[in-house]
């Protein structure tokens, strides 16, 4: 059943690279209808899910290089807990909403959409892999598809964009290899199961907080944190809305779903020591980052730049190395997802219509498109962590479960909260707000199905975890705990 | 008397609103307004009746409390998250302080509902307006309810959203959603006070409780310093929403909001918020002797800084704003001078003749089309009844025998001189700066002769959305409008009489859930006929001096102004704290440092470094070239195929 969802994108993208050149258009079709069935497959996955149990679950596992060499298989184990089930389901469920958004592409739509159905495979492949380079090798994939959406289907500097992006996943790449065979060839094993029981690698050929730190800057960077951040804004500025989406929605919750998973899972000890280190930096993206949005003149840059802040609250949670604060990370990382995708997909409207994303030339457009102006509201509110939406129950949590290790620490976070009001309501003060400009006399409300069909589903994701989060966040509290306890 | 109120009755207080704002909300969104099928005056009905329903629980709410003498009704709470340690229940507190609440909020806001009623007939967001006054009304009921200090906190949120959305109504208008802007942020940064709190006492106790954290404070469970810090971050965030010193800023600019909005904002919503959370856990504040004085510092400096600015100001409805923070500068007063049952009194008539007095600066707009009272004049002439009720207001609020507004802040005056003798000469002045600029409001408004209204104003300063549509002599408004005040002007007059020397009997039912060890540190005093008489004496002097200055012109405000001086320069420039936060911080510090930063690091270092990867970018530009030749496909496929190799390739390398 995994399986089969993490490869059923490829099959989609093979029948559509098959279609003809006079059939562009069912291209789209195609996409949707494939993205829908992994959505449906991986929610049926959701429900039977047995939350009783501890451990992975849907695991599917062969050997797929036999090396001959010593013992050593590559191997190809997939499964799901806690913790990789939410981040799977939100990965399917974006993944259908990026193609919805893109229904309008006119530009090599066969192209388009065989990409995002690549990157979708290779997104779920990351947090489905139970094999160290099986998880590297999805990891690195994903760098294919971005690329090519970021480079041809971009606006702006979008050479730049792509190549700076690959560049600097390329750059945490070559750290987390490393220490990837490391911690392989110490323990004789690539499973992540078998790694997370050896506990200690004092024997391994470096030091062990070497490899942890090789480890966590290639997770670090994807995240991003400050100062490795600044391919995040030019990426996102630069791509087309559905990446933009996935890029803030999915991709960045690789570099924290590797940190749980691989840094503090693996090499709980080094983990532990890093706490104060992981606060520090977290305080500052979180600081930095919010700064830097409060300056910005772009709609999308400033969503960009509000990730940095908000994946810092990820990191926050991480540096509380316990049960609180970690389940706080992993469920900032679903709301995220929802909440700045939701965020993408809606400036992807207006710029869409009004053809610039520059707040200043942009203004009361809420009497032109009441329908994006609440939902951008919705979204917006989330963001700057309204309680009863979802970025609240998430932050809070950070909050809760860090503030008796880094009080002070916790509190410039708590700050980060009121930059976060700031930069989100002068936004929407600026471009929906205020006096119709007649230049934008002519933009029309988003109607269409596959708009507003994307984002009503988003809003009811992201009040539904904000007025009963139990539904989803017991599931994350349990995929942690395992972490936590060798944490201790 | 009724059989004790079931839990399911009290979530319906806050449910009937809420369910009346979703109604609403689907109704427009599936553009049953637009097509015809759902008339906006339903909008209205439907909020009337759903916070009718509210109001009528909420008595029968009171009655069961009022047979427990104001303890504790316990209901289960229920599990809302559980993580390892973190255990968040929600549920329903509901005691005398509860009760009080439910009723003032309901009351107040169901007048309000009828007035707006005729007040919003002719705007095109009457559906949008009644979504969220449903939904301000249920936020509002849900922090009163509310059992852990979390759940508290969803709702004190909420009840910050709402006055956003309706401060920003207009939102066309650039001083609205300015305004809107300006009330949000500076809430929030009170309320980022209330978040460490938070965050100190569930490290403190490892509960949410609000029930727990009551416990642990009188057991002195909590360290000094941390319960002082507790107690003075929830202040900060009460500080924020009831408009103390000095974040009160946004209440004056709040106005943008339509006039009901306001009567709502000002009377039983929003900034009665904040005097109910500090009641609220009056048990941890009456124990840090630190956090009781800045109470009353706060309250002080609060109560007489607001009160001078009302009496410079032009705008009748900025005045009555001063005005409300002036009146809740007294409540923190008595909160801080262990007079909790006094404050709550006082927030309790306060609502009837403060609400009061907003209906009937909308009535006077309504009439007129302006809010300056320069433009003003005579019109007790025109609008008999609502020259009368602002009257009946008027002297409740300078608190003259024996309207509602003198038992309370009477009761205030004697606590404070029981307790804190200068807090109580503070008040007293107080009274006097009060009664100065009601009346001065009086006489500008509806003494002497009409000065023409909207006509003699440019249009482009035009208040409300009622400018334009105005007839040349101003009138009285309809019933749906006047009714409302009459009831107000009732109780306005009367509402002090629930709780008068001898007969306690709202006083009992406020204090009366307070554990035993609080009751014993609150101040408790008997009526003093001396402090009564003073304060009705020089609110009589008060009075005569706006009459000698303002009717009689005995004296030319021009030359109190030059002999007042520098003071009158302060006032009109609200003490430079617009100018401090808005310029000198946020401006300067906040956005010049980030620019600088942005400049200094994300442009200039970053791009430093990125410049070494210009040539990377040309051969990337080459590699673009060949990929639009349609094949990218393949070129995917070889860099597929070149990933897995340098992997294996690093495999086999490596060991």
């Amino acid at each position: 059943m995994l399986t089969f969802a993490i490869f059923f994108p490829l099959v989609g993208a093979l029948l559509i690279a098959a279609l003809p050149k006079d059939q562009e258009r069912s291209a789209k079709v195609i996409a949707a209808v494939t993205t829908a069935i992994v959505l449906a497959a991986v929610a049926y996955m959701f429900i039977d899910y047995d939350r009783g149990a501890s451990g992975y679950q849907f695991i599917d596992s062969t050997t797929w290089l036999d090396s001959g060499i010593s013992d050593f298989n590559l191997n190809y184990t997939v499964g799901l807990d806690g913790l990789s089930l939410p981040l799977v389901l939100l990965t399917a469920f974006l993944g259908l909403v990026s193609i919805l958004i893109s229904w309008r592409i006119e530009l090599r739509p066969k192209e388009y959409f065989v990409w995002l159905l690549v990157l979708e495979t290779s997104l779920l492949g990351v947090f489905s892999s139970l094999d160290l380079v099986l998880f590297f090798l999805f990891w690195e994939l994903e760098l294919i598809p971005m690329y090519f959406l970021i480079s041809i289907w971009g606006s702006g500097n979008r050479i730049y964009s792509a190549w700076k992006y690959v560049l600097y996943t390329f750059f945490g790449s070559a750290f987390m290899i490393v220490g990837i065979l490391t911690l392989g060839f110490t323990a004789g094993t690539f499973d992540i199961r078998e790694l997370a029981e050896v506990g200690s690698f004092d024997d391994a050929i470096i030091p062990a907080w070497s490899i942890f730190t090789l480890l966590s800057i290639a997770f670090l960077v994807k995240m991003p944190i400050v100062p490795f951040h600044t391919w995040l804004p030019d990426a996102h500025t630069d791509a087309p809305t559905a990446v933009s989406v996935m890029l803030a929605g999915v991709l960045l919750k690789m570099g924290g779903y590797g940190i749980l998973r691989m840094s503090l899972s693996i090499m709980p000890e080094q983990a532990a020591d890093a706490n104060v280190i992981f606060a520090v930096i977290a305080a500052v993206s979180i600081i930095y980052g919010a700064m830097m949005t409060l300056v910005q003149t772009d709609l999308k840059r400033l969503i960009a730049y509000s990730s940095v802040s908000h994946m810092g609250y990820v990191l926050l949670g991480v540096s509380s190395i316990g049960l609180v604060g970690l389940t706080g990370a992993a469920t900032q990382m679903v709301t995220h997802g929802l909440i700045t995708g939701m965020l993408f997909a809606l400036v992807g409207m207006v710029y869409d219509r009004a053809h610039t994303r520059e707040i200043g030339d942009l203004s009361g457009l809420a009497t032109r498109m009441p329908f994006i102006t609440a939902m951008m509201l919705v979204a917006g509110l989330a963001s700057l962590g309204l309680p009863a939406l979802a970025g609240f129950t998430a932050e809070i949590t950070v909050f809760l479960g860090t503030f008796e290790r880094h009080e002070a620490f916790t509190i410039i976070g708590v700050l980060g909260v009121a930059f976060a009001a700031g930069y989100i309501l002068w936004m929407i003060q600026r471009v929906f707000w205020g006096p119709p400009d007649p230049k934008w006399a002519e933009l029309t409300d988003a109607t269409a199905w596959w708009e507003r069909g994307p984002i009503i589903a988003l809003t009811i994701a992201i009040v539904a975890i904000g007025v009963y989060p139990a539904w989803i966040m017991d599931l994350l509290r349990d995929g942690v705990a395992p972490i936590a306890e060798r944490l201790a | 008397m009724l059989d004790p109120i079931k839990e399911g009755a009290v979530w319906a207080i806050m449910f009937l609103p809420l369910a009346s704002f979703a109604i609403i909300t689907l109704v427009s969104f599936l553009g049953l307004t637009r097509s015809g099928a759902w008339s906006p005056r339903y909008s209205g009905y439907l909020t009337i009746l759903a916070i009718l329903g509210s109001f009528l629980l909420s008595l029968w709410a009171l009655d069961s409390v009022a047979d427990t003498d104001g303890a504790r009704i316990g209901f289960d709470s229920h599990e809302w998250l559980t993580v390892g340690d973190l255990q968040v229940n929600i549920g329903i507190t509901l005691d005398g302080l509860a009760a009080v609440m439910l009723v003032v909020v309901t009351g107040v806001s169901l007048l309000v509902q009828i007035y707006s009623q005729e007040y919003m007939r002719e705007d095109e967001g009457y559906n949008r307006y009644f979504a969220f006054m449903s939904l301000f009304t249920a936020s509002m009921l849900g922090l009163v309810l509310a059992s852990s200090v979390l759940q508290l906190f969803v709702f004190w949120e909420l009840v910050g959203l709402c006055s956003y959305l309706l401060i920003g109504f207009w939102f066309q208008k650039d001083s609205a959603r300015r305004a809107a802007l300006k009330a949000f942020m500076v809430t929030r940064i009170g309320d980022l006070g209330f978040m460490i709190a938070l965050l100190i006492i569930f490290t403190q106790t490892g509960s949410l409780d609000i029930d727990e954290i009551y416990e642990a404070a009188i057991a002195g469970a909590i360290g000094s310093t941390a319960l002082t810090l507790f107690a003075l971050g929830l202040f900060a965030g009460a500080a924020g929403k009831s408009a103390q010193f000095p974040l009160h800023t946004w209440l004056p600019d709040a106005m943008e909001g339509p006039t009901p909005v306001s009567a709502l904002i000002h009377a039983a919503t929003m900034v009665a918020a904040g005097v109910y959370l500090v009641a609220r856990f009056y048990p941890v504040f009456a124990v840090s002797e630190d956090a009781l004085l800045t109470i009353a510092i706060i309250g002080s400096i609060t109560t007489i800084g607001a009160a001078l600015l009302g009496i410079v100001a032009t705008d009748i409805k900025r005045v009555m704003a001063y005005s409300t923070i002036s009146q809740l500068g007294y409540m923190m007063m008595g909160l801080g001078v262990g007079g909790m049952v006094a404050a709550i009194f006082h927030l309790f008539t306060h609502a009837f003749f403060k609400a009061l007095l907003f209906l009937g600066a909308g009535s006077v707009n309504h009439a007129t089309g302006t809010f300056d009272m320069r433009l003003m004049g005579g019109l007790r002439k025109y609008m008999p009844i609502t020259y009368g009720t602002m009257i009946v207001a008027s002297v409740a609020l300078v608190g003259i025998f024996p309207f509602s507004g003198f038992w309370s802040k009477d009761e205030i005056l004697a606590d404070a001189w029981a307790d804190r003798p200068w807090v109580f000469v503070v008040g007293m002045a107080g009274v006097y700066l009060t009664a100065l600029y009601v009346g001065r409001m009086i006489i500008m408004t509806f003494w002497g002769e009409y000065r023409g209204g909207v006509q003699a104003e440019d249009e482009e300063h035009a208040g409300d959305a009622h400018a334009g549509a105005h007839h040349r002599a101003p009138h009285e408004s309809p019933a749906l409008m006047t009714l409302p005040l009459l009831v107000l002007a009732v109780l306005a007059f009367g509402a002090g009489f629930l709780n008068v020397p001898g007969f306690h009997w709202l006083g009992d039912i406020i204090e009366g859930w307070l554990p035993h060890e609080t009751e014993e540190l609150l101040t408790h005093t008997d009526f003093k006929l001396w402090i009564a008489a003073t304060s009705v004496a020089i609110g009589l002097a008060g009075l005569g001096t706006a009459w000698a200055i303002y009717q009689a012109k005995m004296l030319d405000p021009a030359r109190i102004r030059s002999f007042l001086q520098p003071l009158p320069q302060l006032l009109d420039n609200r003490y430079y704290l617009d100018y401090l936060y808005e310029t000198v911080f946020v401006k300067e510090l906040v956005l010049g440092s980030a620019r600088w930063g942005l400049a200094l690091w994300d442009e200039y270092v970053i791009d430093g470094a990125v410049n070494g990867l210009a040539s990377a970018t040309g051969w990337s530009a080459e590699q673009l070239k060949l990929a639009q030749t349609g094949q990218v496909q393949l070129y995917g496929g070889v860099m597929f195929l070149g990933t897995i190799a340098a992997v294996i390739g690093i495999l086999v390398v490596n060991p």
